[in-house]
C-alpha cells in the first residue's frame, strides 16, 4: 500500500496502490501538498490499483482539490473501478471532480 | 442480539483494516449476495469503526471499540460500541446538499445509510447497529469469541 508519484510533462501523476483510507490519507495529502508548494499545478490521482477509498479518503481528495484550485491548478481523478465510482456517485463527488477512464486521458487533456 | 462473533479492538486506525477483514472472512453467503456482503457491509463496517475511533474515542489509545456480529435468519447485524460520550446522528447534515459537497468531512454516516438496509443508534449515541439482509442459510464460520 503506497503512493507512486511521477512527473508527466508539467503534470504530476499520483498512483494509489491498495487503499486510500483513514490510516494513509495524511501521507497522500503531504505528498501532493509538497508538489503544490514546489510549483506543480496540474495533478492526476490514478486509482487503477486501488481497491477501496473510505470517507476519510474521499475527504482528503476534496480538501486537496480545494487547495490546488486556490493556487490556480486542477486535480483530476482517473481509473475508478465500478465500486469506487459508486461511492463518488452516492456522495455526488462525481460532480466535483473531472473523472476519466484512464490516466492517459486525464494527462492528455491538461 | 445473540452474538456469533465478538471483537474488542484498541483505538488505533491501523487496526481497522485487519478487523474488517477478519469479520469478512467469517461471513459466508451465496454468490448472489456476495457483492452486498463484500462491498456494502465492508464499507459500512469500516466507516462505523472509523467514526468510533476518531469521533467516539477521540483517538484515545486507552479506549477500546467493541464489535459484535450476529447472523440469523438471513439478517447480518453488526453492533459497534465506542467508549465516548456519544453524539446526535440527526445533527449530521446531508453531505450531498449544496455546499456540503465541498466539505472534507461528514460522509461516513451517509455512506452507512446508503449501503446498509438499516442503521440505528442507541440513545447515548455511542453505539451503532448496522443491518444487511442476506439470504436464509448464510452463516458465520467458527466460534463466538475472537
Amino acid at each position: 500500500m503506497g503512493f507512486q508519484v511521477s512527473q508527466n510533462g508539467d503534470a504530476t501523476l499520483v498512483e494509489v496502490e491498495g487503499q486510500l483510507i483513514v490510516g494513509n490519507r495524511q501521507e497522500l495529502k503531504q505528498r501532493v501538498l509538497e508538489q503544490l508548494e514546489g510549483g506543480d499545478r496540474k495533478f492526476v490521482i490514478d486509482f487503477s490499483s486501488t481497491g477501496y477509498i473510505d470517507s476519510s479518503g474521499l475527504g482528503v481528495l476534496v480538501s486537496l482539490s480545494k487547495k490546488i484550485r486556490e493556487q490556480g491548478g486542477e486535480l483530476r481523478l482517473s481509473s475508478l473501478n465500478e465500486d469506487l465510482r459508486t461511492l463518488f456517485e452516492l456522495t455526488k463527488l462525481d460532480t466535483l471532480f473531472r473523472i476519466t477512464d484512464t490516466k492517459e486521458e486525464a494527462l492528455e487533456g491538461f | 442480539m445473540e452474538d456469533d462473533l465478538v471483537l474488542e479492538i484498541p483505538t488505533d486506525v491501523r487496526s481497522i483494516e485487519h478487523a474488517v477483514e477478519y469479520v469478512m472472512q467469517r461471513c459466508q453467503t451465496c454468490e448472489a449476495y456476495r457483492k452486498r456482503l463484500r462491498w456494502n457491509f465492508r464499507v459500512g463496517l469500516t466507516e462505523a469503526l472509523t467514526n468510533a475511533m476518531l469521533y467516539g474515542n477521540e483517538h484515545d489509545p486507552s479506549k477500546r471499540v467493541r464489535v459484535e456480529v450476529a447472523l440469523q435468519n438471513g439478517r447480518l447485524e453488526a453492533r459497534i460500541t465506542d467508549q465516548g460520550g456519544g453524539f446526535d446522528p440527526s445533527a449530521i447534515p446531508d453531505p450531498t446538499e449544496g455546499e456540503n459537497i465541498r466539505k472534507s468531512g461528514g460522509r461516513g454516516l451517509y455512506l452507512m445509510r446508503q449501503l446498509l438496509d438499516e442503521v440505528s443508534y442507541n440513545d447515548r449515541g455511542n453505539q451503532v447497529t448496522l443491518v444487511l439482509r442476506l439470504e436464509q442459510g448464510s452463516a458465520l464460520k467458527g466460534g463466538a469469541q475472537a
